[in-house]
């Protein structure tokens, strides 16, 4: 089992996030897309902890789990609010502020 | 066994100040009645922040590496500690505005209270607003002052969420215009935990090229090594969008001129002056610290990205008709300025950045503390039409606002002119000729912007139902007089600074 297919894995992940971000309307899909690009990372780092043989790799993995529900807090709290007042978590309702 | 890392109490002390008082300010919201929480939580964060820049002067000099090499405490870590405590003094103060003439605060009573329901109707009458903001505020300070001086990918990684998370909430606070400042808060959330996972993946692939996130360690492993470059350069390339994105460069610029003109404007001043100064310290710590050996990686791409920038900004500044918009695309074309700079990838590049970010740092806080004083009857007048003639209703306030123009404008005996002047040099010195000619065409274009409101200000009639000039309070004026002052002398006599940046330079490890 070569651990390269985890990264391959992982960058497709990380892709699949990326591209998720720039076309799915709904902020909390948006917001998803961007947890998935988070995870991504964590499977690269372990499978490069693996590959090196260093632990570091795991360990930075805690501290983006940490910071990844830190921003949920943030982010859920923001899209909230402004559901609340249109009734709508769609990023395409919010132009007010444009050119 | 794991030995635990010696710290640096003394070295550390700017950050600890910080962040003491951040979290002495989550206690006093929690424990202090609310008649005095504003009192109490200005005098804290005031307080933390004076204390880091005291120490920050107590401690110059000091050359380190601490908590097992993750913080750096040197020249350019403590430049940008001070220069970050001082516009955060500046930027508390405007934050803590309440005089009843400017509105009262600008801060929501309730942020979780929907726009446009009767419960909101009745707390906009009300002069009581949140204290949250003064907690935000010093935490997002301190995440700042670690991300300018964590010598390990890992600490930057979490001092960019530690300043981030508190800004992407403090832009969604406004008392007015609720529903553009949630739509600030919503697109830079989105952008900035986009962009921070773009940051994150660099990270994870320089560390499955160099076995390490220390910033030293990967400049020795990319010295000697045979391994492939494309991990090596791929993950710089990640890493550096998400710095910057951070700095507000094209062509990663598309959140600024909305998240500056959504936000409350005392937000702006502190997060257009300070993520800045930040953003700028990090990325020439990450380029010159962990990849200074290795330029012909990133050099090339960041001329390209600084010609852009400079463009972009200043060519689109010439067609905005908010006067918050016009200073964000102006932010733009500066951090183009800045890049002019740091490309150079020598002492000269490191010292005129950092002088660059102090001088435009507090010309960027005086400049948004004047829009706060220009209002009218929904609160502050943001087009550029209602500014017409405003030399005639306040001649104080229109020669202020035209200084810290000409001062953005870069005209000599401003700050603005010494930090153009040293970026340029250093530019040129380093055989980026072409850049510092498309820069200086592109602060010619810049010119033009800032002068027209100048001449919009004092050579056109006044609108009879214009906006009222509100007498500042206190706090502002205090914060205006100390920007106005510094616009002034930075530029009269810039020498003891030019020179304390100059003996700054010189990165630990």
């Amino acid at each position: 089992m070569t651990p390269t297919y985890y990264l391959v894995l992982a960058a497709i992940l990380f892709t699949i996030g990326a591209v998720g971000v720039l076309v799915r309307r709904n902020a909390i899909v948006v917001f998803m897309c961007v947890e998935l690009m988070l995870n991504s990372v964590n499977l690269t780092l372990v499978t490069f902890s693996r590959i090196n043989g260093t632990l570091d790799g795991q360990i930075i993995a805690f501290f983006v789990m940490v910071v990844a529900a830190a921003e949920v807090v943030v982010g859920l709290a923001i899209i909230m609010s402004i559901f609340r007042t249109r009734r709508s978590a769609s990023i395409d309702d919010a132009n007010l502020l444009k050119y | 066994m794991i030995d635990s890392p010696s710290v640096s109490y003394t070295g550390l002390s700017p950050v600890l100040f910080v962040l003491g008082a951040a979290l002495v300010g989550v206690l006093v919201e929690a424990f202090v009645p609310r008649a005095y929480r504003w009192g109490v939580q200005l005098g804290v964060a005031l307080a933390g922040t004076l204390g880091a820049l005291i120490s920050v002067i107590l401690i110059a000099g000091r050359n380190e590496l601490t908590l097992s090499r993750a913080v750096a405490v040197d020249g350019p870590a403590l430049f940008i500690e001070g220069t970050l405590a001082l516009l955060g003094v500046l930027s508390l103060l405007l934050l803590a505005e309440r005089s009843p003439d400017m509105g009262g605060s600008a801060f929501v009573a309730q942020a979780a209270v929907p726009v446009g329901t009767v419960r909101d109707r009745q707390l906009a009458t009300l002069t009581y607003s949140q204290t949250e903001v003064f907690p935000l505020a010093t935490f997002a300070l301190a995440g700042m002052m670690i991300f300018a001086a964590s010598n390990n990918l890992l600490v930057m990684f979490v001092a960019l969420e530690v300043l981030s998370l508190p800004l992407y909430l403090m832009a969604g606070l406004g008392r007015r215009r609720r529903l553009l400042s949630q739509e600030a808060a919503l697109k830079y959330f989105l952008l900035g935990a986009f962009t921070s996972a773009f940051f994150l993946y660099g990270l994870a692939l320089l560390y499955g090229y160099a076995g390490t996130v220390d910033l030293r360690g990967i400049f020795d492993q990319a010295a000697g090594s045979e391994k492939s470059d494309a991990l090596f350069v791929i993950g710089l390339a990640f890493l550096v969008v998400g710095l910057l994105f951070k700095a507000g460069v094209a062509p990663f610029h598309a959140w600024t001129p909305d998240v500056y003109q959504g936000a409350p404007t005392s937000v702006t001043a502190f997060m257009a002056s300070c993520t800045k100064v930040a953003a700028f310290g990090a990325i020439i710590r990450v380029l010159y610290v962990g990849f200074g050996n290795n330029d012909w990686t990133w050099r090339p791409v960041l001329y390209g990205v600084a010609i852009v920038t400079l463009v972009v900004g200043s060519v689109l500044a010439l067609t905005q008709t908010d006067v918050k918009r016009m200073l964000a695309y102006s932010s733009i074309a500066h951090a183009g300025f800045i890049l002019t700079g740091t490309i150079a990838n020598s002492p000269a590049g490191l010292s005129s950045t950092l002088f660059y970010l102090l001088t435009y740092g507090l010309t960027t806080v005086g400049a948004f503390a004047v829009v706060m004083l220009v209002r009218d009857a929904d609160g502050e007048a943001g087009h550029l039409s209602q500014w017409a003639g405003l030399a005639k209703r306040s001649p104080l306030v229109a020669a202020v606002f035209s200084l810290f123009l000409l001062a953005l404008a870069g005209i000599p005996l401003t700050s603005g002119f010494t930090g153009k002047f040293v970026v340029f040099r250093a530019g040129l010195e380093a055989g980026a000729a072409p850049l510092v000619v498309i820069a200086l065409v592109a602060s010619a274009i810049a010119a033009f912007f800032y002068l027209r409101v100048i001449v919009l200000m004092y050579f056109s009639e006044p609108a009879a139902d214009g906006p009222t000039v509100a007498v500042p309070g206190l706090l502002t004026t205090i914060s205006l007089a100390i920007a106005t002052a510094a616009t002034v002398l930075l530029g009269v006599a810039p020498g003891a600074v030019l020179d304390l940046a100059d003996r700054a330079a010189l990165f630990v490890g």
